[in-house]
């Protein structure tokens, strides 16, 4: 279980070419249900089409229950693709992990805490940049002495102790899954007394690993929901 | 050592850009062309369903209303005709009657008429019935006389005579 990662050097740019592979796996599955749900749209929408328009009213009350529509509408698509990507990269690591030569391959990419910190990093970052566009620069740094002007450390420590959470809690909800998915596949594969025995937490774990993965997409688009409604909404 | 692995960041001695990099790319090109091809057209027909079941609405509230007009309509105008029909029975009625009352007085005054023609009819009759008779009776009585009497007595004062007798026996009478 203590695998290496497949690394590569590109200019100087080091990629972990684990974490690419299955971004792109994971991406391109998201596009391929997204895609396929949406071909043959109709008024009265019947099967898969039923599913997406599902999600969309899920994430729309997400965003509903945190801020206004008409400032939250601008995010409906970063909801839905987020929810999706997340659910579906979590899933990823649940049947099976890859490892060649000693490098692990096949996992859930929000396993690898440079992907999970770089999602609510850039989530952050959307929340500053609306802040500033549809607040104007005052309204924003105004945010940061409110509700009491001495607080302005702590709601700079706020800020990055958000991006923190957002995507350690991610990471670490997933990363500690795969382990214990490495582990006991581990005592599965020692003896068939070790199967025998791991066979049974083996899968209640991985069942517990959907629920996890489901409500980690859940609270991550939740949370970055919360995060841009601080920086977008007049009041809250 | 063991738990080596579990450190934040212990994959490597450095920062993976890369990945960063990656993992921006990726996923904001996922979400561009999900935008493009699914969510885009998936909103799309969501707000035309919406559109259409907000016009559906409408425009079901507006023959609602444009019946409820018509209905309206409709009740005044029976009522209109009710109360010509109505009208027209009473007028009707008030027609006949006058009608019966002409025709009977009408009736009432040709019988009338009828009657006292008749009336005039039989006293004009008898009259000349009487005189007729009466005429008779004197030539009747000249004859009987002269040849009862045989006398001779010029026609002129029999008949003065006579006439004078059946006066008389007329008064009598």
């Amino acid at each position: 279980m203590d695998h290496g990662a497949p690394m590569l050097e590109v200019f100087g740019i080091w990629f972990n070419l684990s974490n690419v592979m299955m971004l792109l796996v994971a991406a391109l599955i998201v596009f391929l249900i997204a895609f396929i749900a949406t071909r043959n749209l109709q008024l009265k929408p019947t099967g898969m089409q039923n599913f997406m328009e599902w999600i969309m009213d899920f994430v729309k009350g997400i965003i509903n229950s945190n801020m206004d529509w008409r400032d939250g509408g601008r995010f409906h698509v970063l909801g839905i693709t987020l929810i999706m990507f997340i659910f579906v990269s979590n899933m990823l690591g649940l049947p099976f992990a890859i490892v060649v030569n000693g490098d692990l391959w096949w996992k859930s990419p929000t396993a690898d805490p440079t992907v999970a910190m770089t999602l609510a990093a850039m989530v952050l970052i959307l929340s500053h940049y609306y802040g500033v566009k549809l607040k104007g620069l005052k309204g924003y740094s105004a945010g940061y002495i409110k509700p009491m002007p001495f607080l302005f450390p702590l709601k700079v420590i706020e800020e990055f102790a958000n991006t923190l959470t957002l995507g350690l809690r991610l990471y670490g909800n997933i990363y500690a899954g795969e382990i214990l998915l490495t582990l006991l596949a581990g005592l599965a594969s020692a003896s068939i007394f070790g199967f025998a025995a791991g066979i049974l937490p083996m899968m209640l774990w991985q069942g517990f690993s959907i629920f996890i993965g489901a409500i980690q997409a859940f609270i991550f688009v939740m949370l970055t929901m919360v995060y841009l409604s601080h920086k977008v909404a007049d009041d809250h | 050592m063991f738990f080596d692995h579990l450190v934040l960041g212990a994959t490597g001695e450095f920062l993976n850009i890369g990945d960063i990099l990656a993992t921006l790319v990726i996923f904001i090109l996922l979400m561009l062309l999900l935008k493009k091809f699914a969510w885009g057209p998936l909103m799309g027909i969501m707000q035309q369903r919406e559109d259409l079941i907000k016009s559906e609405i409408e425009t079901a509230e507006n023959s609602r209303l444009e019946s409820h007009k018509l209905l309206e309509e409709q009740r005044s105008l029976l009522k209109d005709a009710r109360t010509q029909a109505q009208e027209i029975v009473e007028n009707a009625k008030k027609q006949g009657e006058v009608s019966r009352e002409e025709i009977i007085t009408t009736a009432r005054a040709e019988s009338g008429r009828m009657k006292d023609a008749a009336v005039q009819e039989i006293a004009n009759e008898r009259d000349k019935a009487i005189s007729a008779v009466r005429e008779e009776v004197v030539a009747l009585s000249l004859l009987a006389a002269t040849k009862v009497l045989e006398k001779e007595i010029s026609e002129e004062d029999n008949r003065q005579l006579i006439n004078e007798t059946i006066a008389k026996a007329g008064e009598v009478q």
